[in-house]
């Protein structure tokens, strides 16, 4: 008895070990998927646009970089050809810069209401719909910009109280509904650091006499700052690589003004366009392209990367 | 009776006191109610937690609250602060008087309140600021914004407190880099700097080691020169050395109240013999 049990023993182990390396190379395989995928596509934007492979020219190889960082103009199909990325990356700001500025704050006092003001029963029924705003897919987003936020809102307003013309496509109207849309983003990722901040200092702060207004601003909020500056880098990142809202509502027609209400093109809506258009492969528009994603690449990399930064500076300050 | 005779609502109150009143305490017999309930009942949602609690608290001693886990004593202690108020779902009938006035009255402001009831918890909860903006916290709410005005203030606290010397040179930097012990007398030197009458205490030494522990205990009993202290704790000795009255909680009901060496010498009931023996609880 004594012989056989261990021989079943010692093939059980076997199987095991077996089992257990299948299970860790399939799990190893997975975690490196998006490393590899992320190397890929580094090593195409880097290949297309700084070194070309083979016979075949980079896109800084063509265009100079400082003529690709001073050109005001960006206009591939013309003549020689304009690139320079400012118009681009004007629209891109423009957009972010106001989607920041109606989100961030909308979506952390919604943080701050969910968490601090809201009883239970209304936190019930508006966290549902926060939900439901983010997952509105986002080709939705660009038709209620144009044919609802720039009609009824933007044109009027323009018209009327700044006595301008505003285009039909325009920043202001994109970046507004970019805003709106990163606003569940910024809520959400909030309310759970702002939840997050133990409930020992509020009750410090109420004991002290403190308002709800002093426990949440002078208490709550700077005790969950990293937390919420993560979650706004985090949005700023989602608005900066937006496409389908600013295609449809901001236009496609790049260029350098400090008009909000003038037709502009982001850096995504262009690589979009392009990337449909007619640009022929291996020409110096099409790695136009590449140039262009790579320098997205880098700002939102290094949005990423900075937010993380705070996150790690500024982590648990409380215990 | 020496009791404010002007109020003749203590003295109807005083046929409901369990136990002895307040007044027995010898060697200081002019100590005038701080703190008063009648009849009050407390709920969490269907379920009462106090039942008929009525009870006279004297000014300038230390009150001790007793009893096994949740026989309601930390419930009490915060319906005088009305810090329950901030839990969903709570309920209270009956009534509690801070001196004259009765604290759950609607026109009552819970924030005036407050900084007249001043509060410490079990785990000490600095927030992450430095040390002087912990201390600076509540003067700057009530709106003292003058820089000198707030170190006055700052420094004082600290020294009723006894962390001055401990803190003075690091006044700016984090709170939370001091010690359990340090931090637990940091947010009192907090609760101080509002310049409270009353202090409320739940378990503020339970999670602290034997030396610091003794250290607030010497604060509380050189506290109560100038402040109403009632503290909430499970350690038996530790109420006996520091307070003047204990009562005791059992199962949400006040079982007996009276000075702490009666009670500790000779209970008369039954249940606070059997709790402060350590049969049960």
């Amino acid at each position: 008895m004594l012989p056989s049990s261990k021989h079943s023993l010692s093939a059980k182990t076997n199987f095991r070990r077996i089992w257990e390396g299948i299970v860790l190379t399939s799990l190893m395989f997975c975690a490196t998927v998006s490393v590899f995928v992320t190397a890929a596509i580094i090593f195409v934007l880097v290949s297309e646009s700084v070194v070309g492979i083979g016979d075949s020219l980079a896109f800084f190889q063509e265009v100079s970089l400082w003529s690709f960082l001073t050109d005001t103009a960006w206009a591939p199909q013309y003549g020689e050809g304009q690139f320079g990325i400012l118009p681009l990356l004007a629209g891109t700001l423009w957009v972010t810069g106001i989607a920041s500025v109606i989100g961030l704050p909308v979506g952390l006092a919604s943080a701050v209401y969910l968490s601090e003001y809201a009883s239970p029963k209304t936190r019930g029924i508006i966290k549902p719909l926060l939900e439901v705003l983010a997952g509105i897919p986002t080709v939705v987003y660009g038709f209620f910009a144009l044919f609802f936020v720039t009609p009824l809102l933007i044109k009027p307003f323009a018209e009327n109280v700044l006595g301008i013309e505003a285009n039909i496509f325009n920043a202001m109207s994109g970046g507004i509904v970019v805003g709106i849309m990163i606003i569940p983003m910024v809520t959400s990722l909030s309310e759970d650091v702002i939840r997050a901040v133990p409930r020992g200092l509020r009750e410090a702060g109420y004991a002290l006499g403190s308002t709800r207004f002093d426990v949440s601003t002078k208490i709550v909020v700077p005790a969950a700052l990293s937390g919420i500056l993560a979650s706004f880098l985090l949005a700023i990142s989602r608005a900066l690589g937006e496409t389908m809202v600013v295609m449809i509502a901001v236009g496609a027609q790049p260029k350098l003004t400090w008009n909000p209400f003038e037709t502009m093109c982001t850096m995504t809506a262009n690589i979009a366009s392009m990337a449909n258009g007619d640009a022929g492969t291996g020409s110096v528009e099409y790695r136009s392209i590449y140039a262009v994603a790579f320098t997205l690449f880098i700002i939102t990399m290094g949005m990423n990367i900075f937010s993380q930064f705070i996150l790690n500076r500024y982590r648990e300050v409380y215990h | 009776m020496n009791l404010n005779p002007s109020e003749n609502l203590i003295d109807t109150a005083t046929e409901n006191l369990p136990g002895p009143a307040v007044s027995e305490k010898p060697g200081s017999p002019e100590l005038a109610t701080k703190i008063e309930t009648r009849d009050l009942n407390f709920f969490y949602g269907p379920m009462q937690a106090l039942f008929g609690i009525s009870i006279k608290i004297a000014e300038r001693s230390v009150t001790a609250l007793i009893g096994p886990s949740g026989c309601g004593k930390s419930t009490f202690l915060r319906t005088i602060n009305r810090m329950n108020d901030i839990i969903e779902g709570t309920r209270i009938t009956g009534t509690v008087y801070l001196e004259n006035e009765s604290i759950y009255d609607p026109q009552v402001d819970v924030v005036e309140l407050r900084k007249k009831v001043g509060m410490v918890f079990q785990k000490s909860n600095p927030f992450p600021k430095t040390i002087f903006d912990n201390v600076a916290y509540g003067p700057r709410v009530t709106g003292i914004k003058n820089k000198n005005e707030l170190e006055e203030i700052v420094e004082r606290s600290l020294k009723q407190s006894a962390i001055w010397d401990e803190v003075k040179d690091r006044l700016n930097s984090s709170a939370l880099a001091l010690s359990g012990g340090q931090q637990q007398r940091l947010c009192i030197a907090r609760t101080l700097a509002t310049n409270p009458e009353v202090i409320l205490m739940d378990e503020p030494a339970s999670a602290l080691d034997p030396g610091s522990t003794s250290r607030i205990e010497d604060l509380i009993y050189k506290l109560k020169q100038e402040y109403t202290i009632v503290i909430v704790t499970h350690n038996m000795q530790q109420a006996a050395r520091v307070s003047d009255s204990t009562a005791f909680f059992y199962q949400g009901e006040l079982i007996e109240f009276g000075l702490t060496e009666t009670l500790f010498r000779s209970p008369r009931e039954k249940k606070t013999e059997d709790y402060i023996t350590g049969r049960f609880g």
